[in-house]
């Protein structure tokens, strides 16, 4: 079974957490990984940065920026990858645009994901439409789970497309933004989590966009299966660097 | 075989909608509703109107005499230059806002490189008392004060694009990020054929009067409808698109796309993306685009700031790629050599854009009895502070 469906099952509260490949430094990816699973985080996505991240806020955009400065490429990124499954367990995504991945070659890129261990991939302008016709099964051969978004503007008929060829989990957009807004949830996201509630998914959801405190994940695993964290995570590696990510993981989950 | 845009949104294997599914139900939206809404007979009254009395429609075709008898071929203007505003920009404004206000949007975003899609975007928003929004490079607004001056003037917001280059490419992925932030009361009124389906379509129908009116204008001089020619500089290529559309299922007319090469095709400066760029996705659309081997988009470089785009519309990538158009690259110095040239010639003073397009006539291989129409898609008057440091006027 893949790691991403197993983790679902296993537990509930789960906690994603997202970094920028390549941020801060060039080679802290595999450190910040293994820091990762050891503070007890269910779930990673690996950024593949990009010149041009359209559904990115400033946080996000600005590590890209930084990391593709700092030498970060798709390459390099499996390079650093190759020998990660020797040291952790848990479930790997990667989050990145669909030029890059072009460029490699789709099949390419896929057969590398196997190869090193990568269980699934977001991306957030491979649409559905494209995904199914051209891509669905390409990514099923090398058993990559595509994970889909919605949003509160996605109509219940499409959230019930999205469910019927989604694997692992629903990306839940928390509300009409880019990445990184942390204004707090109000009873307006409270009802569109209520309405997905109602929907009775097969797929699990998580909730992202605008996580950033223990607050907002305990929302987000009241009314999902649990939480992604962006932005406030790159803050605090901006802020701290990498040697205190327990503390940060301590603070959403305490 | 059709050059136009299929049902899929595809221009051969370049187009769709690569969007974010943030975007899908604008996007769907206005997929669903463009050509309905623009087919309605009280729609076409309007933008017909508008077009007419407003922007100054038709412009002229005007034979160039002194031009024809330098290149010894007939040599006809399209005077885009004449519009309102200054240029073709305004063709598409005027149509994305009324279809804007059908669809019940009360907010209009735009980005802009130069200015020119701005100040098009800002004068339709003044005119139908919309609130105006346009995004625009940091690094542009410094060096096109003029026009900032405009688009305030006329009552829009300019947003400074604070990322990546700060230039047209970053202002246009800030005014897309807009919209995501903005999804019910907002409309994006892209400047180009590019972005994702409807938009390429869309807006190179908005354009295409200018290929309508190239056909009537013509029988009535020449007697016939389609020229040997046509010739008309590419960023985007929304000024292109609209020169092409009507002939572009016509094979007799050969079709001439202008880019700009910057300092040479190869210097690392330049803009000419049918010449450098591959098959990728910028801005939506699947198409020709300027990038490193790992897929980040590169910044493109152009004395023209309106040509100064790294990639080009979806379907000029399919007429490169199936060879219906010739594309020809224009460096910097011959572009401005040309624009004074045709000030001269003509006592027409182009914009820098345009001056590539007529560049292009000094290595096409013309014959007496030809009928060319070069597409002067906008006048230079946003240009004089680049020509009189060029030229040390």
């Amino acid at each position: 079974m893949n790691r991403i469906n197993k983790k679902l099952q296993e537990k509930e509260n789960i906690l994603s957490i997202y970094f920028s490949a390549g941020y801060p430094s060039l080679n802290d990816t595999a450190g910040i990984i293994e820091q990762l699973e050891r503070s007890g985080v269910d779930l990673i996505e690996i950024g593949l940065p990009f010149s041009d991240p359209l559904a990115d806020g400033p946080t996000i955009q600005n590590s890209a920026t930084e990391a593709l400065k700092n030498g970060m490429s798709t390459q390099v990124l499996f390079i650093q990858l190759e020998a990660i499954r020797k040291n952790v367990q848990i479930p790997l995504i990667i989050m990145g645009y669909f030029n890059p991945i072009i460029q490699y070659g789709v099949e390419a890129f896929c057969q590398k994901c196997a190869e090193v261990g990568i269980d699934g991939l977001i991306i957030p302008d491979l649409p559905l439409e494209v995904y199914v016709a051209e891509y669905k099964s390409l990514f099923e051969k090398y058993g990559l789970i595509n994970v889909l978004l919605i949003t509160p503007q996605t109509s219940d008929e499409r959230i019930q497309l999205i469910d019927s060829v989604s694997d692992g989990f629903i990306y839940t957009v928390s509300s009409a933004s880019v990445t990184g807004n942390s204004t707090g949830f109000g009873s307006k996201q409270e009802d569109y989590f209520k309405r997905i509630q109602n929907l009775n998914l097969k797929s699990p959801q998580l909730i992202g966009f605008g996580i950033h405190d223990k607050v907002t994940f305990n929302t987000a695993s009241t009314f999902a299966k649990g939480g992604i964290i962006g932005s406030a995570f790159i803050k605090h590696l901006s802020d701290n660097g990498i040697n205190e990510i327990d503390q940060f993981v301590k603070s959403i989950r305490q | 075989m059709t050059y136009h845009v299929n049902e899929k949104g595809y221009y051969g294997e370049f187009g769709g909608a690569y969007i974010p599914e943030m975007l899908y139900p604008n996007v769907e939206e206005l997929r669903q509703n463009y050509l309905k809404i623009t087919a309605e007979p009280d729609f076409q009254a309007e933008f017909d109107a508008l077009l007419k009395e407003y922007v100054g429609r038709p412009t002229p075709l005007y034979f160039a005499k002194n031009l024809s008898e330098r290149y010894n071929a007939k040599i006809y203007l399209k005077r885009e230059d004449l519009c309102h505003t200054g240029a073709h920009k305004i063709n598409n404004t005027i149509g994305q806002i009324l279809l804007a206000k059908r669809l019940g949007k009360t907010r209009i975003i735009a980005e802009t490189g130069a200015g020119q899609h701005g100040v098009a975007t800002a004068t339709v928003c003044a005119l139908m008392g919309l609130e105006c929004i346009v995004f625009m490079g940091e690094v542009d607004i410094k060096r096109q004060a003029p026009n900032v001056a405009r688009m305030k003037m006329l009552g829009a917001e300019v947003r400074p694009a604070l990322s990546g280059s700060r230039t047209l490419k970053d202002a246009t992925n800030e005014a897309i990020r807009d919209w995501i932030n903005n999804p019910e009361d907002t409309y994006y009124i892209i400047g180009s054929v590019v972005g994702p389906h409807p938009y390429p379509d869309m807006v190179a129908r908005f354009q295409s009067v200018i290929s309508t009116e190239i056909k009537s204008q013509l029988l009535e001089k020449e007697g016939r409808e389609n020229p040997d020619y046509v010739v008309a500089c590419v960023g985007g290529g929304s000024n292109a698109a609209g020169a092409y559309y009507h002939f572009l299922d016509d094979s007799e007319v050969k079709i001439i796309a202008v880019e700009a090469a910057g300092k040479g095709v190869h210097s690392g400066e330049s803009a000419a993306t049918s010449a450098l760029g591959k098959i990728g996705i910028i801005h939506g659309s699947k198409t020709l685009l300027m990038q490193t081997d790992d897929g980040q988009i590169t910044e493109p470089y152009s004395i023209s700031a309106g040509l100064d785009y790294p990639g080009v519309g979806p379907m000029h990538a399919n007429l490169f790629a199936t060879k219906r158009a010739q594309f020809i690259s224009i460096t910097d110095d011959d572009a401005m050599n040309a624009g004074l040239a045709l000030s001269k010639m003509e006592g027409i003073i182009p914009a820098i854009e345009t001056s590539h397009a007529f560049a292009a006539l000094d290595v096409m291989d013309l014959k007496p009895e030809d009928v060319v129409v070069v597409n002067l898609s906008g006048r230079g008057d946003k240009d004089l502070q680049t020509y009189i440091d060029y030229f040390k006027l």
